[in-house]
């Protein structure tokens, strides 16, 4: 019996939405395994074993794991998951792609995107872009579970003191599918999932040229910028920024919406922050019904008052 | 080469969807339903990689109630050739759908699949991954390009990250997601030629899969509600409370 958690690493860090992850498997016990799977991943191996929580880490190395493929990932993960309750790994696009084939291996139904532990078995997930709560019961021997970091608190990165140990049924490799690239766009911004302030802009912007006034009250704040599902398909930014129902999901303390009208899958994915202000030209758009701060303006001549204003403070 | 695209007819994305009082789901009698807007686009990328010389055949197959034949009509006026309905009116989940694609996939031996990378009422985003799993073949999902190389394919994923490329063996599973393509919109004459389509009706017994859900719905519920705040005269009273009263900047 134990609960196994897949963490997201770079090789040598645990990524920050594994943290938010292993504060979901605390709620169901304590016996909690990191299974650490990469190619030349000791140091991730190493920092997992500091985790609060962790009990133990199962470090599976091997050449065949670099990458997260999910070909590859899936039959490990489903062989570790042997003994195990709760096989969990975070809802973004790493657990989204690995976590449904492991399920199917195991003949398991899944559990996507759960936002609240209820018991050992039964779970509170969003749908309908979250204008729905569903509780549900798995009646399956393993649960499979994709947990969504906004709703869980993050456990330490250290303090721990877990033994790691190599995992001893390496799968061979699949073979199916190869790594090629992956063009991420690099930035000196705090990252969208984890940051305390989020800058996002709409359509309102007009242009990506425009779209980067946002950059200058986002620097002083120390904030991450975000975007709209039109700002994105109209190519102001690139998909990485999208926050929202099919983008990502983000719970900052203070979220200011920019020119972004508040579609239903847009709000998905923010309204959980703490804090949210919108600015937008048009006093009927829906962004304000969730706004705890509204201001009716046009964004062109906001942005730089706020740039000004926030001088004033320090 | 053909390609199976599998589709789900949902509540229409433009409706605000309204939880039934006695908590049982969401109240889909008398609303307007469509094709899930990710398989739209899923079948508008089979056409076009039709159109393009790389395939000879689209098959689309849904899992649903008698009236998923108006998605399965709205494939065939998009350039799909047949359809098949597996009829059935339980709420089938991601897992038995797999199961219930891999019998078809079984028959119709498909050289890609392509489908959705979610449907926008359960948001599970499973099918696809599941159903590679249980083919084992590789799976390329959140597709934002598709480009045929010698034997394979290379895909773009969106990724958090990012975009992610891959390359991976046909056969093969690719989701799609919203930037891989603009759905064309059906003219009426394809409209006419749609009805005349194939279109076979099935049901899970036929294909002897046993679609129990393992995951109850206990209950459905409005969202923990969020109002609206106060309207700020300008900036500098936004600044003033954000800074004084929020406590946040």
């Amino acid at each position: 019996m134990g609960i196994l958690v897949i963490a997201e690493h770079d090789k040598h860090a645990i990524r920050g939405a594994t943290l938010n992850t292993i504060g979901a498997a605390v709620q169901l016990g304590d016996d909690i395994t990191l299974l650490v799977a990469g190619s030349n991943c000791g140091a991730a191996a190493g920092a997992g074993a500091g985790i609060t929580g962790v009990s133990r880490v199962l470090h599976a190395d091997a050449p065949h794991y670099d990458h997260g493929l999910a070909e590859e990932l899936a039959p490990l993960v489903a062989a570790c998951s042997e003994g195990m309750t709760h096989v969990l790994a975070p809802a973004n696009t790493f657990g989204k792609n690995l976590m449904p084939r492991v399920a199917a291996l195991l003949d398991v139904g899944m559990i996507a995107d759960v936002v609240s532990v209820e018991s050992a078995d039964t779970f509170v997930r969003p749908i309908y872009a979250g204008n729905a709560m569903a509780t549900v019961k798995s009646n399956d021997a393993v649960k499979v579970i994709t947990a969504r970091a906004t709703n869980f608190d993050a456990v330490e990165a250290e303090g721990g003191a877990a033994p790691v140990e190599a995992a001893g049924n390496l799968t061979d490799p699949a073979g199916l599918s190869g790594f090629v690239s992956l063009d991420s766009p690099e930035s000196e911004r705090p990252e969208l999932t984890s940051a305390k302030i989020i800058l996002s802009g709409g359509r309102g912007f007009g242009s990506g040229e425009n779209f980067r006034m946002l950059e200058d009250v986002a620097d002083k704040l120390g904030a991450a910028i975000g975007a709209s599902r039109a700002a994105v398909d109209a190519g102001y930014v690139s998909n990485d920024y999208q926050v929202g129902q099919t983008g990502k999901i983000v719970a900052p303390d203070l979220y200011i919406a920019i020119g972004i009208s508040g579609a239903i899958q847009h709000l998905a994915g923010m309204k959980e922050s703490k804090v949210i202000v919108a600015i937008n030209k048009d006093e009927e758009a829906p962004i304000f019904e969730i706004a705890d701060y509204g201001l009716v303006a046009d964004l062109f001549q906001a942005l730089p008052e706020l740039s000004a204003e926030l001088d004033k403070l320090d | 080469m053909k390609i199976l695209v599998p589709i789900k007819r949902v509540v229409d994305y433009n409706v605000r969807i309204r939880v039934k009082k006695d908590g049982s789901g969401v109240e889909t009698a008398n609303v307007k339903m469509s094709m899930n807007p990710f398989c739209e686009i899923s079948v508008e990328e089979a056409v076009r990689i039709v159109e393009a010389g790389k395939a000879d055949e689209i098959v689309v197959v849904t899992i649903g109630g008698r009236q998923c034949q108006e998605i399965l009509r709205t494939a065939l006026a998009m350039g799909a050739d047949r359809a098949i309905l597996v009829e059935t009116d339980l709420a089938v989940q991601p897992l038995a759908i797999a199961k219930l694609l891999k019998a078809i996939v079984e028959k119709e031996e498909p050289g890609l699949i392509i489908t959705g990378k979610q449907a926008i009422d359960d948001d599970n985003n499973q099918t696809g991954q599941m159903l590679s799993a249980l083919l084992g073949w590789p799976q390329a999902t959140f597709a934002s390009s598709i480009e045929f190389t010698g034997g394979g394919i290379r895909v773009a994923r969106e990724v958090d990250d990012g975009l992610e490329t891959v390359d991976i063996k046909l056969p093969s599973v690719v989701t799609t997601d919203l930037r891989l393509n603009e759905p064309r919109y059906v003219k009426l004459p394809n409209i006419m030629k749609a009805k005349k389509k194939p279109l076979d009706v099935m049901t899970p017994d036929d294909l002897g899969i046993d679609v129990t859900p393992s995951i109850e719905v206990l209950n459905v519920a409005d969202p923990p509600a969020r109002s609206a705040g106060v309207r700020v005269a300008d900036v500098q009273e936004l600044v003033d409370k954000l800074h004084n009263e929020a406590k946040v900047i």
